[in-house]
């Protein structure tokens, strides 16, 4: 069908994140609504029904953004926020470079990182990098709240560890150790903007030598996948030309049943994953060692 | 910019005068077909197949006509007494074998999205809701979507009277001459060329509100349309049934066409027919996905080429069988685009001794095919340029130097290229001209120069030439209707000229813009011509009533014939104002000239009769001279005798990530040549456009149909229409051949942009992968492809 | 459910299903100059403002704008004057068909309220989010600079 305006649903709009909690709880086909750039597109065109939309912008507090030692960004902190932040871009600028070009200049206006990452793209850009740099996810549910490790929140394609009933309320970064860089490269699709294939690097250099390495793959697979051959690779690297080269033919052995489209094979998005995964990497230990 | 003459008071032709249509367009002002809003106002929404081939064994539709706010539920049953819609332009001399669509398909559909049943509702949110509560049993037949499949033994068969699912098969040019010399040649290339389906994407979709009046019978349709009075023809005509008289057909502005909207569109019946059956005013606007897959698409051929030359680079021979895919069911003039628009321009801008050309028009399940921008133009120039390179290739010639051996020379128009152009023959053309001043400004020598050194560095940077020539102005009707053609039409353009009583004047003119500035355009020339302020200048169009017909906007025959059109009915004006003038000047006829809006006695232009105190007197008629018919006005009517051709070179410079296949386009310059130019601001967006729209095809889209009929790239989401981002900043210039068809010397510059660029991207692709023995690449050049090709080539 | 929404420095009030996009709500005030050119959110033909930021009012419920302020294409310049983009725009040949122009009128207003001096590179990058088919773009880049240029 062709439609390009939602079917009925009922709408709420809590003060509180405990009115929000009841609400959905009450009613199993009730979504939250964060930003409404994911989730918007999908009701209208009727491929996503819920029986309620329960609105959080009006609980107090949801969009922070706080820099103390680690990042903590509210779920509805936008995507421009996150972009325009100077605590992230001080600390974390590659995070601050990805929110800067995730979808486009409206989107970025309205989308939420909580949004977002409930969502649960394949394709998109936050849930690599929040693996890279090893993020929590906080949630609150009927049962209270927890925190999940980014590597345990991302669980497949559009599929997180929230339980029905449960929202994401804010995500954590830790701070990145001294001598610490990381880097996100992205093959955008000239349509969509989303990820055919991105890389997110994080290196730790002491004294010129490689401490602790992540090389995280977007777009292939779902969720995203650790490149840990790679990673290990270059632990003890001084991140010469020649070692990056041999970490990243590692890349493709962690993107077993890497998805291929109309615009690009599996086979193509594994070989943009290792040139990609290469000037992550270069860029990341430039920057540790800035 | 060529534009050196001096500006004399009032004349604005060759300026860049700003757009009079933009206060509107800026302001939020301007109404489009979706922001009509009349009282009582039905909504429209249509339930299409989700099958490429079905059969339709039942609708029920009971559920959705319950549904709150739903007026009314129709299926294809409903209008069975409606014939299916006329194929108005067949490709001449042979049999083409007609599938057209009704207003709903009644038991069989042949291409995802076509329509089955519509939903007649108070909102566009109830009408949408009831799209889902109707239950269609369709009974699915077997699919076939690539077009060299479709005409293999075995294929499904998609409609009774097509066997072989071949529309046409057309052949011209004299096949035996062109295998002798192929035989003769020193070299002969061949190639497959995939010249890839295209969404068109104007940003406003498709849309159309009618109502109907009992008391008379008579219907008001608007509809997003480039030619509004060939929609009342067609419909009234060949559909309807009725009077032209009973219908009057209004285009709002329209949010660009690119082709898309020339045509009769069963939903433009449909809801014409829906006014008549509910009583009450009704509006449909397409889905932009509804857009990609009911609209029609563009291109989509495949084409076999042989090309055979001399050492010396010279081109004696070029032959092609072509597989057009024409879609499911034929759009209004499917058969017309890659027949006489495609087939009758292969010779370019070269003296090709020897041409022959045979198509094949082939049903598939896929959506419709027709004219979009260029519409067989870039096809043709696409297959001739692809041809230039690969002899140059072949040779180990500069791609440069075997286009300068082949042109034809500015001394041999009019050129007949080998008689495939049926009797019609090239204006004129210096395309040397144009060359040299675009290799200047790329700096040929010092590219090829920095390309070598980059080839040292393991870089592949590459310079694509595109020298093309194309046809436009359409047409003579004399030569529209020679046997061979098949048009269902002629294509003179129309002009209504009104000086009112105060100076002021109404020019309604046949033409049908949407976002080509006609109003700018033709207001310049009345001015210039009248001699009065642009501002007392009103174009009007889009409206049958009152106006005379008129063909429409396509094929960049809109200053070519329509700004002609204008430019006569003037000249008898401005005789009538002189008459006039004279009379009141107490002098003779022959004493007075009537020039910069006024008619004075020869050598005395101070004792003068300004063309408003002529336009009073003439609409007063207290005194006019003997046998003069009171007021300032004329219709007029232009049929061309020639079509025109320009012509220019585009260049593209590209460099390419060899790691990731990533084209990246560096610089483009275009050096065009339209004749002579009316407003060279409106002409050089015409070219930007165009440029974007030709390099987006050779680069980023392409509609993908898979193996069951299912359109992929069915959104914006993966469809990929570029972005500011995807380009560099274009270098635009001209050259000035004036055409001697027409008196204003003008050519057409509309879709030049799309025709040229295509193939200048892609002779600067595999001119960058050269090193690498790449000789050719089908479109889009997409990172993969071009990444497999690098691969393939190094394995 | 009832929504009040200031529209261009009125204050309008509705009765509204949750479902009706702010693009719709819009449109049937009368506001037309708001286009709708897409279905999944990509072209922005339908950008407005919303409490001062772009954003594309397809991709927006118009219970989420209940009591936030609005500016469409109508409501951009003051006095019934031009703004300095809509001039820009104008005077550029910055528009063909127009469709899409009031969403990139929009948007340029915010791109440029965010970086009054943009490069060419930063123009190109922050009129992303808006498609136009007619322009190729080039005069629509000259209109920004143009309009940055005047502004300065």
């Amino acid at each position: 069908m062709y439609t390009m305006r939602p079917a009925e649903f009922d709408y709420h709009a809590p003060t509180s994140l405990e009115e929000a909690l009841t609400l959905l709880a009450e009613d199993e086909g009730s979504r939250p609504l964060a930003g409404g750039q994911s989730l918007i597109p999908l009701l209208k065109l009727r491929l996503a029904l819920p029986s309620a939309l329960v609105d959080l912008r009006r609980i107090p507090g949801l969009d922070e953004i706080s820099a103390n030692g680690g990042l903590t960004l509210g779920a509805r902190a936008t995507h421009r926020s996150v972009a325009e932040s100077d605590a992230v871009r001080s600390g974390w600028p590659a995070l601050a470079e990805l929110a800067a070009q995730l979808g486009d200049p409206q989107v970025r206006n309205c989308g939420t990182i909580g949004g977002s990452i409930s969502h649960a793209d394949p394709a998109a850009d936050y849930p690599t990098m929040l693996k890279a740099l090893g993020a929590t996810v906080t949630a609150k549910g009927p049962d209270g709240e927890r925190t999940l490790a980014a590597d345990d929140f991302f669980q497949g394609v559009f599929a997180t560890a929230l339980e029905t009933g449960e929202l994401v309320t804010s995500v954590t970064v830790p701070a990145l150790a001294a001598g610490t860089g990381a880097a996100y490269v992205k093959h955008r699709h000239p349509a969509s903007f989303y990820a055919v294939a991105a890389v997110a690097a994080v290196v730790s250099v002491e004294d010129g030598a490689c401490t602790d390495a992540r090389v995280t793959v977007g777009g292939v697979t779902a969720p995203p996948a650790h490149a840990e051959a790679a990673a290990e690779a270059l632990r003890g690297s001084s991140g010469s030309e020649e070692e990056i080269a041999a970490a990243v033919a590692q890349v493709p052995e962690a993107l077993t049943g890497a998805r291929g489209d109309t615009y690009a094979s599996g086979e193509y998005r594994t070989h943009l994953a290792k040139v990609l995964a290469g000037r992550a990497i270069a860029a990341a230990f430039e920057r540790a060692a800035a | 910019m060529t534009v050196t003459e001096e500006r004399q008071t009032t004349t604005l032709v060759g300026e860049s005068v700003k757009r009079v249509e933009d206060a509107r367009l800026i302001t939020g002002e301007a109404k489009y077909l979706d922001d009509l809003n009349l009282p009582g106002m039905a909504h429209v929404a249509i339930l299409r197949s989700p099958y490429a081939h079905a059969r339709i064994n039942g609708i029920d539709t009971s559920k959705a006509a319950e549904h709150p706010g739903v007026i009314a539920v129709y299926t294809g049953k409903d209008f069975e007494d409606l014939p299916a819609l006329p194929c108005a332009w067949q490709a001449g001399g042979v049999e083409n074998f007609v599938n057209t669509p009704r207003v709903l398909e009644i038991d069989r559909v042949t291409f995802t999205g076509a329509a089955v049943a519509v939903v007649v509702a108070e909102t566009k949110y109830a009408a949408e809701d009831a799209l889902g509560l109707i239950e269609v049993d369709y009974e699915p037949l077997d699919v076939v979507v690539d077009v060299e499949a479709a005409v293999a033994e075995g294929a499904p068969q998609i409609h009774e009277n097509a066997p072989g699912n071949i529309v046409m098969d057309w052949s011209i040019g004299d096949a035996g001459a062109t295998d002798k010399a192929l035989g003769e040649a020193d070299v002969v290339v061949k190639e497959r060329l995939v010249n890839q389906r295209l969404i068109p994407t104007p940003m406003e979709g498709r849309g159309a509100a009618a109502t109907y009046e009992p008391s008379t019978g008579e219907y008001t349709v608007w509809m997003t349309s480039q030619d509004p009075h060939i929609m009342r023809l067609l419909m009234t005509a060949f559909v309807f049934g009725i009077p032209e008289t009973k219908m009057r057909c209004i285009a709002l502005h329209v949010g660009g066409g690119f082709g898309t909207k020339i045509f009769l569109y069963h939903e433009y019946v449909l809801i014409a027919a829906l006014a008549q059956k509910v009583g009450r005013p009704v509006k449909w606007m397409e889905t932009r996905r509804e857009n990609y897959v009911a609209t029609t698409h563009g291109r989509d051929h495949v084409a076999y080429l042989e090309v055979g030359a001399k050492r010396d680079g010279t081109i004696t021979a070029l032959k092609t069988k072509t597989y057009a895919n024409l879609g499911g069911i034929l759009s209004t003039i499917a058969p017309g685009i890659p027949t006489t628009l495609y087939g009758r321009m292969l010779s370019g801008a070269y003296r090709i001794p020897n041409i022959s050309c045979q198509v094949l028009g082939v049903y598939t399940n896929t959506g419709m095919v027709d004219a979009y921008r260029g519409a067989g133009r870039p096809e043709a120039t696409y297959l001739v340029e692809r041809a230039v390179d690969l002899v140059a290739a072949e040779l180990g010639l500069d791609p440069v130097d075997v286009r300068r051996r082949n042109f034809i020379p500015p001394d041999a128009f009019p050129y007949d290229p080998a008689g495939i152009l049926n009797g019609l023959e090239y204006d004129t053309g210096d395309y040397e001209k144009a060359l040299d001043r675009a290799l200047e400004i790329v700096d040929y020598e010092g590219f090829r120069r920095e390309q070598e050194a980059a080839r040292k560095q393991g870089r592949y940077r590459g310079i694509g030439f595109s020298t093309y020539v194309e046809i436009c102005g359409a047409a003579p009707s004399a030569w529209i209707g020679t046997v061979g053609e098949g048009w269902g039409a002629s294509m003179w353009e129309s002009a209504m000229i009104r000086v009112h009583l105060t100076g002021k004047a109404v020019v309604t003119i046949g033409t049908q813009p949407q976002g080509q500035g006609h109003a700018t355009t033709v207001s310049q020339i009345v001015a210039s011509e009248l001699g009065i302020p642009i501002e007392d200048v009103t174009v009007e169009l889009g409206d049958t009533l009152n106006a005379p017909f008129g063909y429409g906007t396509y094929a960049s025959r809109s200053a070519a014939v329509g700004g002609v059109a204008v430019y006569n009915s003037l000249q008898k004006i401005k005789a009538k104002a002189r008459r006039i003038g004279a009379h009141m000047l107490e002098a003779d006829v022959e004493d007075v000239e009537f020039a910069d809006g006024k008619a004075f006695v020869k050598g005395a232009p101070d004792t003068a009769k300004t063309i408003q105190e002529i336009a009073g007197a003439a609409a007063l008629a207290y005194d006019l001279p003997e046998g003069e018919e009171p007021f300032l006005d004329d219709t007029t009517y232009y049929d061309p005798p020639n079509c025109t051709f320009p012509f220019g070179t585009h260049i593209a410079v590209v460099e390419i990530d060899a790691e990731t296949g990533e084209v990246s386009l560096e610089r483009y310059i275009a050096v065009d040549d339209v004749g002579k130019v009316i407003n060279p601001m409106i002409v050089d967006g015409q070219v930007h456009g165009g440029i974007a729209q030709g390099i987006a095809q050779a680069l980023w889209e392409s509609g993908v149909y898979d193996e069951d009929g299912q359109l992929r790239t069915s959104s914006l989401m993966n469809y990929a229409v570029p972005k500011a981002e995807f380009f560099p900043p274009f270098e635009v210039e001209r050259t000035e051949t004036p055409t001697d068809v027409n008196p204003l010397g003008v050519k057409g510059a509309g879709e030049t942009g799309t025709i040229a660029s295509t193939p200048a991207v892609v002779n600067a692709v595999v001119d960058a992968l050269m090193p690498l023995g790449i000789r050719h690449l089908d479109m889009p050049l997409t990172p993969e492809r071009v990444w497999q090709a690098i691969e393939q080539a190094k394995a | 459910m009832h929504v009040a929404i200031t529209v261009n420095g009125v204050r309008r009030e509705a009765d509204l299903e949750p479902r009706v996009l702010l693009v719709d709500f819009l449109r049937d005030l009368g506001l037309t100059g708001t286009k709708i050119a897409c279905d999944t959110s990509q072209c922005g033909a339908c950008t407005i403002h919303l409490d001062g930021t772009a954003v594309k009012s397809c991709a927006v419920l118009a219970v989420q704008a209940d009591g936030g302020a609005v500016t469409t294409i109508e409501g951009l310049a003051s006095n019934g004057g031009l703004h300095a983009v809509q001039e820009a725009f104008h005077d550029q040949h910055g528009l063909q068909c127009g469709f899409c122009t009031p969403g990139m009128i929009m948007t340029t207003v915010d791109l440029l309220a965010g970086n009054p001096e943009p490069t060419d590179a930063e123009i190109r990058h922050g009129l992303e989010g808006n498609l136009c088919r007619c322009t190729g773009y080039e005069n629509i880049v000259r209109a920004v600079r143009q309009a940055a240029e005047v502004a300065r």
